[in-house]
């Protein structure tokens, strides 16, 4: 028995030698990830996870968003001119850039406009050699409609490509800036196809980002090394390694024990302690994202914007904010985020009023309205409990005479049953956006096309389709502003939804490290960061 | 011996058939398909989900689906999972090695300290040793295991700091992996300090993993040597003078056994199940958080291919149990 003490001390030795490493080699950076990458290429996976460990840190787009911001700069384009109709956007690319040197691949020549035409044309063409390699699902391409957008992609010359689309599509630049649309070596693809392993270009990636991947060991462990040729310069830290750890009590005490730098997604239980740790900076941004409930503007009474605007003015959404978001959340007035360019700040809100809400019911000639609320069975950022949510509508609703019940289906059901159009009762969801542009929240949720599909309020009405419409051909982003700031204030007197809330996303990082920036898209990008 | 064998794998080929049919109805059971969780909010035209289902050859009747399968599984192949498109025995392979080290080590350490204290609370019954295990026993089995690893982990590795918090080594170890089995590649590594960092990742899951078969193992080592205490041969070994250590080692243990042997066989299932919560806390990469995953994301492949693989290893190890006990029993093996 003396000798459990001498073990334990041996192993406590271990432990604070590997705690105090984290110290000591100060250019290795630890991200506690919450998951594992699916595979390698971002153009054949939506989740976040994969892109976090891929195109964030492996790969550049034509076009990026500015670290920390949803602005667009220039990427492996260093400038493009979209034409007077809106159709073609010709890009002009960065020269000298060069792709990683791998063990299983040394470039010959820099990234140019094959390179750029290998990407999308993998997407985009059926009959492409690469179209069906590694399953041949590029979701996030099909669901940007970007097959129906694109006419053709053009190689000008070696430094110039033109994108032809089959209409003018202002939110085009905001969408080559997202992680589908990242660039991938087409010497790397015909050296893989020529060797008769072409699925090696999906697992083992070479990209032009400012990391590349040394070894991924299933579930476990991603390392990376910083690429020494990266075209804006090499990233302050040498290597980035991300430590899986799938439970968010375990990647906090991994933070506090010096075993990571960096974790995503806390558990709001640990908010309060990560705030008072000396040893973590917990930094927070609103989240680009909105949770709302859903009214099916197709049956009566809901077709009537009265009742839906009594319904909205029934909730506290005050009350949820405290109870399901524990304060890491704010009362949402608008369909899309305030982080979101065009966001209408002088939209007024409908204020939480039981005694007007039962007027207008009444005033409606409504009386002993019965119907459903729909609880999402998952967690999302924009909503953390809709259960609970849906109880504290339910309560809300019941005070104005409304009887509610509240249903839920397992996620995939959930998702398909909520489409259809003649759906019984209010859909609690959400939404976090892809690329920054308004058109990602109010066309894709709120358009006439999406009806029976993302538009859960099936809500489809002129005046604001004509708005959402026009601001998609029309490039001057001064005057798609105003039709976005009108388009909200047309949302907020037909209240096809009543808008809950927009999260805040917390990420508690080590007093040791510097130059971290929040992504306002839920990403975990490390060039820019050092570590004191 | 042999026939014994031949009779038990002539139960075993068609229960692995068994299992085959159960896991692709299982699965498909669960409502929502993997198409729409893959499309998540951002949903799909009913055409590109007719698309999708096509490529999956989900839209084939399931009898047809289900012969494809088994034509596949005959030949080795468990087909590829529809989310990392890589085979999924392959998937298998890898993280398997990470499940067996942890089990091993868990049924070990269960083993260990189970039986003797088993063995002494039935010796010394009614003793303060006595009610300790036994209340040590029933805490341990009632035990929510994500609470208790949460509570080692704030324990040894926040407070403390005498263990690592989670994975299987210190990440500046980095050596590629040769048998998959940590403690053994860290020794071929030939780096210095790694075999102990795998020992001191391990330490805290294998506790968490065995805590209930450690307290099945010690509840049944119990009251199997109490049974066997009070038999006629017991107290004639005593009359004729034998001491405590033969009576004990020589005529009670072998005899009570056979009961323990069984309930061991059967905790590598416990295992397994308990590998689901252990690997997730301690972000062990085993089968177990895969499967999960797998279930979540209706990855029919993978969970077929792993509830199968997992059956499998479930019934070979059931296997050795029942011919271990012709070793124990020799009565057993003449009825056989």
């Amino acid at each position: 028995m003396r000798k459990f003490p001498k073990m334990l001390a041996t192993f406590c030795g271990i432990s604070l030698l590997a705690a105090g490493a984290v110290g000591v080699q100060a250019k290795t950076l630890i991200y506690c990830s919450e998951g594992s990458p699916e595979g390698f290429n971002p153009s054949l996976y939506t989740s976040g996870t994969t892109f976090d460990a891929t195109s964030r840190q492996v790969f550049n787009k034509l076009v990026e968003f500015e670290r920390g911001t949803t602005k667009i700069v220039p990427g492996l384009a260093e400038s493009w001119d979209v034409s007077d109709d809106g159709k073609e956007y010709t890009f002009h690319l960065r020269k000298g850039v060069k792709f990683h040197t791998t063990k299983e691949f040394t470039p010959s020549r820099d990234f140019n406009a094959d390179d750029v035409l290998f990407s999308f044309n993998r997407q985009f063409k059926k009959d492409h050699p690469y179209h069906k390699i590694s399953g041949g699902n590029y979701e996030y391409f099909n669901s940007m409609s970007m097959p129906d957008l694109i006419k053709e992609i053009v190689k000008v010359d070696d430094n110039t490509v033109k994108f032809v689309l089959n209409r003018p599509e202002a939110p085009m630049i905001a969408n080559l800036a997202m992680d589908f649309a990242s660039i991938t070596s087409s010497e790397y693809a015909d050296k893989m196809m020529a060797a008769g392993t072409p699925d090696v270009v999906d697992q083992k990636p070479v990209g032009t980002g400012p990391f590349q991947l040394v070894a991924y060991q299933k579930d476990a462990v991603i390392r990376y090394k910083a690429n020494p040729d990266y075209w804006p310069g090499k990233a302050a830290i040498d290597n980035l390694v991300f430590a899986i750890t799938p439970d968010a009590s375990v990647r906090y005490q991994k933070l506090k024990a010096g075993e990571c730098h960096i974790m995503p997604y806390p558990n709001p239980a640990d908010l309060k302690a990560m705030a008072t740790d000396p040893a973590v900076n917990l930094m927070q941004k609103e989240g680009l994202n909105v949770g709302y409930l859903a009214y099916n503007s197709l049956v009566p009474p809901f077709d009537n914007p009265v009742v839906r605007k009594a319904l909205s003015k029934a909730i506290n959404k005050e009350a949820i904010l405290e109870a399901v978001f524990q304060g890491a959340g704010k009362v949402a007035k608008n369909p899309i985020p305030p982080t979101i360019w065009s966001y209408n700040d002088a939209v007024v809100d409908d204020s939480y009023d039981p005694a007007a809400a039962k007027k207008m019911l009444a005033d409606a000639g409504v009386k002993d309205l019965s119907t459903k609320i729909w609880a999402m069975p998952v967690q999302r950022p924009y909503n953390p409990n809709a259960r609970r949510m849906a109880e504290l509508i339910q309560a809300d609703w019941a005070k104005v005479g409304v009887n509610a019940e509240i249903v839920s289906y397992e996620w995939g059901e959930y998702l398909k049953r909520s489409k259809d159009k003649d759906r019984d009762g209010a859909v609690l969801l959400g939404w976090t956006g892809d690329n920054g542009d308004p058109d990602n929240f109010l066309a894709v949720l709120l358009g006439c096309d999406a009806v029976g599909s993302a538009n859960r309020a099936q809500w489809c009405y002129k005046p604001f389709e004509d708005l959402i419409q026009k601001a998609k051909i029309v490039s001057d982003p001064a005057e798609r502003t105003k039709l976005y700031e009108q388009a909200q204030v047309i949302f907020k007197e037909q209240s096809p939804w009543s808008t809950i809330a927009h999260s805040i996303v917390f990420e508690p990082v080590r007093k040791e490290v510097t130059g971290y920036r929040i992504d306002p898209f839920g990403g975990h990008i490390f060039y820019g960061v050092d570590l004191k | 011996m042999i026939s014994l064998l031949l009779k038990k794998l002539g139960v075993l080929i068609p229960t692995f058939f068994g299992v085959t049919l159960v896991a692709f109805i299982f699965i498909r059971l669960l409502p929502g398909d993997p198409v729409m969780l893959m499309a998540g909010e951002r949903g799909m035209s009913e055409e590109r989900h007719a698309e999708m289902m096509q490529v999956f050859g989900y839209d084939r009747p399931l009898y047809e689906q289900y012969l494809s399968y088994l034509g596949d599984l005959v030949q080795g192949d468990l087909g590829n999972s529809i989310i990392t498109k890589r085979p999924v025995l392959e998937e298998f392979m890898t993280l398997f090695p990470a499940t067996v080290e942890l089990s091993l080590c868990a049924i070990i350490l269960a083993i260990l300290l189970g039986l003797p204290a088993g063995v002494i609370a039935a010796t010394r019954r009614g003793s303060a040793f006595d009610h300790t295990v036994m209340t040590g026993a029933l805490t341990g089995y009632s035990m929510p295991i994500f609470w208790w690893g949460l509570l080692l982990i704030i324990l040894f590795s926040g407070i403390l700091g005498w263990t690592p918090v989670s994975g299987r080594i210190s990440l500046f170890y980095y050596f590629e992996p040769v048998t998959g089995f940590m403690l053994i590649d860290s020794l071929l590594s030939g780096e210095k300090g790694a075999f102990l960092s795998a020992v001191s990742h391990l330490i805290l899951p294998s506790i968490v993993l065995a805590t209930i078969p450690l307290a099945v193992i010690a509840r049944q080592t119990r009251s199997a040597m109490l049974e066997v205490l009070g038999e006629d041969y017991v107290r004639t070994a005593r009359a004729k003078g034998l001491g405590p250590g033969r009576v004990i080692g020589l005529h009670t243990l072998r005899n009570a056994m056979i009961p323990v042997i069984t309930v061991i066989g059967l905790q590598v299932g416990v295992l397994f199940a308990g590998a689901i919560l252990t690997e997730t806390i301690f972000s062990w990469p085993g089968i177990g958080k895969w499967m999960v995953d797998s279930i979540f994301r209706r990855d029919y492949p993978s969970v077929q291919g792993g509830l199968l693989m997992i059956a499998a290893v479930v019934m070979i190890v059931n296997l050795i149990v029942d011919l271990l006990y012709g070793l124990i029993n020799p009565q057993i093996r003449h009825t056989d």
